[in-house]
């Protein structure tokens, strides 16, 4: 069987400045992946290029050996926090309502089965007494955890999520690990853009390391080693940093 | 129908359906493109009334909404293909449009036989001249705008939220923002005649700004900007019309005996803006009256708990006894002034929690037990920052004082279930020791002897 995500030769671009060269990936089936890298390395990039939300310059994306405009029912996606106005006018239970949208299409409005779902899965989070609040009135890790509900609606079998601990309480990132495990059991694939190297080992299977370029990926055992860490994170790959600059500057 | 209904009708629609669409072009950040449609829509105007010979209305509405569509799609290229940012695009373009339309007016009243005032009015709008036939196409609009509010609700809430999922799930966002959009100068367009290219966005942003304060679900919001913006039209309109006004048992704004009217356009919005100043200020919890009031409430709330909590702790050695205290001494030893203390008192007393007479107070047993309630938790807040936050005795008094007052009742009852089980005090229901010393005000002393 096809693995949940195979990436051949991709390069992804801004305004003509590549960002990420050339990644070949292959990531197995039922694992919680973690994306490592330092600021500017291009994890959310990965994430974003694989969902069809950045254009890619070359390179091809299949999940479960099929592009992924044929696989869409099968990915959930927690955007950042940041990206979205809290301010909107709706409540929690609205927004983890809306993880059902694509399945329902266009113009059929959520019903009372969509509606109990999405309760069931803020309740899954741990927010379901915070149902119908407007969510400016949740703290961060609450937003965040709303964020995790709505992903959960969509009911997938792999998993995108975008720095889902930054700047969260402890006991959202104990909620999100306790789900993240209880993914992982039911057989799915959550592939999870993370900042702190100290607790790759604790909470992942598998580790990408990025760096503009696919430094490595694999076990967390074989991979998160000192030296791929250095090479993450050290001065050698500032050469493809001034590469890019210089393909942007001469156009 | 007398054609000051029909106009009434006309603007009060034109008001409840810009009010509607601009809700979501206000939640989608994208306010502005109103504005832009209506200026670059001006030149439009000018072609079609070359082109058609004559004023025929329908050509140049057509015109305007040609011209408005082009103006929006060169700000989205000029976008995509330099750095310049999408406001600055937005202003290069409305005010180069803008300012053609305005240059070839002149040269078309030479060129026609007369009538150029028939485009000036383009301007400013000039809803007083509406005709039935107006109405008809005005109500065709409103009726296709608000059945595709309907349809398109679910796809643009999404959009409107989250484009980045909404994409991730499949949805064409640039389609739906073109269609929200192709809506919105729609709308802006049928608006020209009666409400001018100047004044148009108003009608789009305000109602819907306004509306955002009452309410926090989307659909009520909707609703809530059709109906100012109804409510602006139609006060618009009677404000500026002086028979309207005659009738009206007042004069509301002083115009007196001015026989020629008001222009409509510039009043609707001038209603339009009057309605948000009015919802900044009577809103429920985000207008600046419930704002005040929940200050208020607060500061009364801080203030009552002081006053039940010195009265204990001044109680507090000769317990279960409750001496009689100065009144004086126990106001002086807050900040309190003549009317505040005065109501304060009146307040524990009605609630039965304090004894007055002759400026000697004195604390009722359930006075003595509601005390105890409120400086046990005083106590356990600070003990919790001593040890918990490592702050320093002589700066916890403060810290307890203000977070306690603010922090919602579930969550002071959790942190009290945790600092009980991590120092327990020695029965269940005891008032722990004050972690500071208590400053004793000398009158108070004096009091608490004559008791004793």
């Amino acid at each position: 069987m096809s693995p949940p995500l195979e990436i051949h030769d991709m390069t992804v671009a801004y305004h003509r400045k590549p960002v990420l060269w050339d990644i070949d990936l292959m990531v197995p089936e039922g694992q919680l992946v973690a994306i490592v890298g330092p600021n500017g390395a291009g994890k959310s990039t990965l994430i974003k290029a694989v969902l069809g939300l950045l254009p890619i310059a070359s390179g091809k994306i299949e999940f479960y050996g099929k592009p992924y405009s044929q696989q869409r029912h099968l990915v959930g996606y927690v955007p950042q926090r940041e990206t979205v106005d809290w301010d909107f006018p709706v409540s929690a239970l609205d927004v983890v309502t809306m993880g059902t949208y694509g399945r329902l299409g266009w113009f059929r409005r959520p019903g009372v089965k969509e509606k109990s779902l999405a309760r069931e899965c803020l309740e899954q989070v741990g927010m379901a007494e915070y149902a119908d609040r407007q969510i400016r009135q949740l703290s961060g890790g609450q937003q965040q955890r709303v964020f995790l509900a709505r992903a959960l609606v969509q009911d997938a079998q792999i998993y995108f999520m975008d720095e889902p601990f930054a700047g969260v309480d402890a006991a959202t990132e104990q909620a999100i690990v306790t789900l993240l495990q209880e993914l992982r059991a039911r057989g799915k694939t959550v592939i999870v853009v993370h900042h702190e190297l100290q607790t790759v080992r604790d909470y992942f299977d598998f580790v990408i390391l990025l760096n503009m370029r696919l430094v490595a990926a694999g076990p967390v055992n074989e991979v998160f080693t000192t030296h791929n860490l250095q090479t993450t994170y050290g001065g050698r790959l500032t050469i493809l940093d001034q590469a890019a600059e210089a393909v942007r500057l001469s156009e | 129908m007398s054609p000051l209904v029909t106009v009434l009708i006309g603007t009060s629609l034109l008001g409840c359906v810009a009010g509607a669409v601009g809700t979501f072009a206000v939640l989608r950040r994208r306010a502005l493109v109103g504005d832009l449609v209506a200026h670059a829509a001006l030149p439009g105007i000018c072609l079609a009334f070359v082109v058609a010979g004559e004023r025929q209305f329908s050509a140049l509405l057509l015109g305007a909404l040609v011209s408005g569509i082009f103006g929006v799609a060169l700000v989205t290229f000029i976008c995509r293909w330099s750095r310049t940012k999408e406001d600055a695009a937005i202003g290069i373009v409305l005010s180069t449009f803008f300012g053609a339309g305005v240059a070839m007016m002149p040269v078309i009243a030479k060129m026609e036989t007369g009538d150029k005032a028939g485009l000036t009015t383009y301007l400013y709008g000039q809803a007083a001249s509406m005709v039935r036939q107006d109405l008809l196409l005005i109500g065709i609009v409103a009726v296709i705008a608000l059945a595709l509010l309907a349809l398109f609700y679910k796809e643009f809430k999404l959009l409107g939220f989250d484009p980045g999922f909404a994409q991730s799930q499949g949805w064409p966002t640039l389609w739906l923002d073109l269609a929200m959009m192709a809506l919105v100068a729609l709308v802006t367009v049928v608006g020209l005649p009666a409400v001018g290219v100047v004044l148009m966005a108003a009608m789009l942003i305000t109602p819907a700004a306004a509306a955002r304060l009452w309410t926090d679900r989307l659909n009520v919001m909707l609703v809530a900007a059709g109906v100012l913006g109804a409510a602006a039209g139609a006060l618009g309109t009677v404000l500026s019309d002086n028979r309207w006004r005659q009738a009206l048992p007042f004069d509301p704004l002083r115009f007196g005996s001015n026989n020629k009217g008001l222009p409509t356009g510039p009043l609707i919005v001038l209603a339009g803006t009057a309605i948000f100043l009015g919802s900044l200020a009577f809103a429920p919890r985000r207008g600046l009256i419930a704002k005040v009031i929940a200050q208020l409430r607060l500061r009364a709330r801080v203030a009552q708990d002081h006053l039940l909590r010195t009265l204990y702790e001044l109680s507090e050695p000769a317990l279960p006894d409750r001496p009689e205290l100065a009144a004086q001494a126990v106001i002086d030893s807050h900040a309190w002034n003549s009317l505040e203390a005065w109501w304060l008192l009146r307040w524990a007393q009605r609630r039965g929690w304090v004894d007055h007479a002759n400026g000697r107070l004195r604390l009722t047993a359930i006075g003595a037990q509601e005390g105890a309630r409120l400086t046990r938790r005083h106590r356990l807040w600070e003990l919790f920052l001593i040890h918990g936050a490592n702050i320093a005795a002589d700066h916890v008094d403060r810290d307890a004082d203000d977070i306690e007052h603010i922090l919602p009742p579930e969550v002071v009852d959790r942190l009290e279930v945790e600092l009980l089980r991590a120092y327990p005090p020695k029965q269940a229901d005891a008032v722990p020791a004050s972690p500071h010393v208590i400053p004793q005000p000398a009158a108070t002393a004096a009091g608490a002897a004559d008791h004793g």
